[in-house]
């Protein structure tokens, strides 16, 4: 029997590896629309949707892409994703997109913004300010107070006049969007031989180009037929993984981690589909319940201030919720967001005695066996020992 | 640079003896520092990035460093972290030899550097101390907008004020803070007079390595206090007496430095080999007329002065109109500017590893300012306090290749 889950791995694939970004193009033709790109890790994308446009999620190169002119951008010392992003911007294939956006996550994004500024004078360019601030009188004024100014931008781009009740209407389908991605989850994480991490990972990829109406179809498709599988769950390792939540590993990277015998439960990949986690309101102001969502519910990520919880607290709830045992730290090298923000979380999961492994590699990194021995030994230790 | 030594060890001093008068300490950055509202409250002021780079002049932070990876911390991170880190867990001794009091609060102004937050957060681990945020937003369209100061003001009061007040018991007194924003403008104008000294051929100041002196009080513990002021008094004085004389500026082995080269620089000194650094630029008689580094705790040069008349509103401009607090466009107006302003004949960019915030965009910048003013940018790369990573050598040959080039275009 073919498996079932196939054609539409297939089709995903095929978009993860399209780096001339065709589906956007296609759309942009058989739509009219404008299409806006968005750097991760989290942008309000129901803006962009309710002007009428595509957000594109744009998260480098990856590993196919070879780097020719991004280089010369770019000290060695820093990460890769802003030279293969630059690399797809000089090379021309991303100007299907007729604006960036640049969320606050880190210097280096915040800097390609003035960047892309100099490059793309011709575009529409905005860094996305996101308040560090988490009351609704100060931190959510000033952030509704920027959505409104990315709005107007956004409206003027796209000649599309956004009244509430539009606005609305995409919020609705964007949370419609994230319940069934929480669903997606929730259902990897119960029956793991049933969703392949490496499928999960490209049908997420998906929603950086898809609609999100056709997305949310293809999530379900994809469960679908994933509950059709007979597989019988191995005796492999439940891990989260995290520290990934820019520049993203490569496929064969997380086919080579699932091989070395572990159960990836939980990630922080293309995490800007899953950064809020309940749904936003529909109320009278949508720009306000945007905010309010910012504000309140949403994952703890490194580069986002939590004055509230203790440190780590966040991923010792995911382990706990999706029944892990054990933590890979999986982070882009030169990332310092996601590598001064790991001692923290070490220290956390040691108190809560939760083991843990730690590896860096980049977005094009090609060799893959001293990472899969290194999770394969954790895998092992946890097996036999229950901690590494 | 006396008067300066004798502040600096007064301030530590008063650090190392809060066991017995119970002072207390706030650590919080250079960049859009609140050192008069700090002081309005009697609250002793530390700032961890002066901490490492004395850390890195005394030759001890690559020990530090060391430490801090042994703790678990990556390579490929900010050593200013990692040097203060490292300092802490060995005994916390400051840069006078004494130790350093524990925070009482960390005051995350959170200006112009995403590695702020993670720093204070790591050291909130480490003394389990309460901290305080100031959300500084970003100039990503190159100006302040009435909301951007609406949201830093309003912190300020509702967030900040509360905290400094809870913290050292004390009302918040605006008059007092008023009088010490009076004083900083003063200090203000006469920084602005010293940095425009270099305009006149030759320069009586080398405005980055001899810069770095010249910016220390004022962007550290000693704005709005009487010492600060009359400091920056005496240093125009002399500043301008050179000048009259037709000096150039003096270099650390007491010599006058002939200027065959005026330069701009852009980005952080190297802290390790300071001295060797500046070297390299002297022999060689390049005099640097002026630097974005020296720009990182305000552009007063643009007319910014602290404002007693508008305290909050004041105080929130200076935390935005930091130098790493612009976007790259203004980056690169500005050091073009300054090439013209200060006849200039090239650009050096020193690349620092420890720093994204800096680098990450240095070589488009270079691109870009090269195509406006016609002169020549060189590039170097060295790090902060990491010793591992300055390269003498290398360093060296690259600045002797753009002098030479510098020469052949003249
Ligand atoms: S990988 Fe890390 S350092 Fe690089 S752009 Fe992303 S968040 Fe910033
Ligand atoms: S990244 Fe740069 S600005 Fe930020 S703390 Fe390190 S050296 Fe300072």
């Amino acid at each position: 029997m073919t498996d079932p889950t196939t054609e539409i791995v297939e089709q995903c694939r095929v978009l993860y590896e399209d780096l001339s970004f065709t589906a956007v193009k296609q759309w942009k033709e058989r739509t009219g629309g404008r299409a806006v790109g968005f750097m991760p890790v989290y942008a309000p994308r129901e803006l962009i949707h309710a002007a009428g446009m595509l957000p594109v999620g744009i998260m480098g190169g990856g590993e196919n892409l070879e780097i020719i002119k991004g280089d010369a951008y770019f000290q060695s010392y820093i990460c890769h994703i802003p030279r293969s992003t630059i690399e797809l911007g000089v090379t021309g294939r991303l100007d299907c997109l007729d604006g960036m956006l640049f969320p606050a996550i880190c210097d280096v994004i915040r800097n390609l913004s003035g960047m892309w500024q100099m490059l793309f004078k011709d575009k529409l360019v905005r860094y996305l300010d996101f308040p560090q601030e988490f009351t609704a009188g100060i931190g959510g004024a000033f952030y509704r107070h920027e959505l409104e100014g990315l709005l107007q931008q956004l409206s003027a781009l796209s000649k599309v006049t956004v009244t509430p009740e539009r606005l609305r209407q995409s919020i609705a389908l964007y949370n419609e969007n994230r319940r069934v991605i929480a669903k997606l989850y929730d259902t990897r994480a119960k029956t793991p031989e049933k969703v392949p991490t490496y499928e999960l990972y490209l049908v997420m990829r998906a929603s950086n180009v898809l609609p999100v109406e056709e997305h949310t179809a293809l999530v379900e498709r994809y469960l679908a037929a994933a509950a059709k599988r007979d597989r019988k769950p191995l005796d492999n390792a439940r891990v989260v993984v995290t520290g990934a939540f820019c520049e993203q590993p490569p496929i064969a990277l997380i086919r080579a981690l699932e091989a070395s015998g572990c159960y990836v439960v939980d990630d922080d990949w293309v995490l800007g589909a899953r950064y809020l986690l309940g749904d936003v309101k529909l109320g009278d102001d949508p720009l306000t319940e945007l905010a309010n969502a910012y504000l309140g519910d949403t994952v703890e990520t490194a580069s986002r201030y939590e004055p509230r919880r203790k440190k780590g607290a966040f991923l010792i709830d995911s382990v706990k919720k999706y029944g892990a045992e054990g933590v890979v730290f999986c982070a882009p090298s030169f990332c310092d967001p996601a590598l001064l923000e790991r001692p923290m979380l070490v220290e956390a999961l040691n108190k809560a005695g939760v083991p843990h492994t730690s590896f860096n590699y980049a977005e094009n990194t090609s060799q893959y066996h001293v990472f899969k021995e290194q999770t394969g030994t954790f895998a092992d230790s946890i097996k036999l020992w229950g901690a590494a | 640079m006396l008067l300066q030594k004798k502040m600096i060890a007064g301030h530590f001093d008063r650090l190392a003896n809060t066991a017995k008068t119970g002072e207390k300490a706030v650590y919080t950055f250079v960049p859009g520092n609140l050192n008069e509202l700090i002081w309005a409250f009697d609250l002793l002021p530390v700032h961890p990035e002066i901490n490492a780079l004395q850390s890195a002049m005394r030759k001890q932070s690559g020990d530090y460093v060391l430490e801090a990876e042994k703790a678990g911390h990556s390579e490929d991170v900010c050593t200013y972290v990692k040097s203060d880190i490292g300092m802490m867990r060995k005994g916390n001794i400051g840069p006078t030899g004494q130790r350093l009091p524990e925070p009482s609060l960390l005051l995350l102004s959170y200006t112009g550097c995403f590695t702020f937050m993670k720093w204070f957060e790591l050291l909130k681990q480490e003394y389990n101390c309460p901290v305080v945020m100031l959300h500084v937003p970003y100039q990503a369209d190159g100006r302040i907008t009435p909301e951007m100061r609406k949201y830093v003001v309003k912190q300020l009061k509702e967030v900040v004020i509360p905290k400094l007040e809870e913290i050292s018991g004390k009302k918040y007194d605006e008059d007092k803070l008023r009088a010490m924003l009076a004083s900083s403008a003063r200090s203000e104008d006469d920084l602005v007079a010293v940095w425009d000294a270099a305009k006149q051929k030759p320069s009586p100041i080398d405005a980055y390595f001899g810069g770095v002196y010249y910016i220390g009080p004022i962007f550290t513990a000693f704005r709005g206090t009487k010492e600060c002021e009359s400091y920056y008094r005496t240093l125009r004085a002399e500043v301008e007496q050179r000048a009259k004389q037709g000096l150039g500026p003096v270099t650390p082995d007491g010599k006058v430095h002939q200027e065959k080269y005026r330069l701009v620089v852009e980005g952080p000194p190297n802290w390790t080999s300071f001295r060797e650094f500046w070297e390299m630029f002297y022999a060689e008689g390049a005099v640097c007329v002026s630097s974005t580094y020296t720009r990182v705790g305000g552009l007063y040069e643009q007319g910014f002065r602290h404002d007693p008349e508008h305290p909050l509103e004041s105080l929130a401009d200076y935390c935005m109109g930091c130098y790493t607090n612009r976007n790259l466009p203004s980056r690169v107006d500005l050091i073009a500017k300054q090439i013209e302003d200060f006849q200039a004949d090239g650009f050096v960019v020193n690349s620092i590893k420890s720093c994204n915030s800096f680098s990450a965009g240095q070589l488009l910048m270079m691109k870009e300012i090269e195509k406006r003013t016609g002169r020549a940018g060189g590039f170097i790369e060295s790090d902060l306090v990491d010793p591992r990573y300055f390269s003498a050598a290398n360093i060296k040959n690259r600045l002797e290749s753009y002098f030479q080039m510098l020469e052949a275009r003249s």
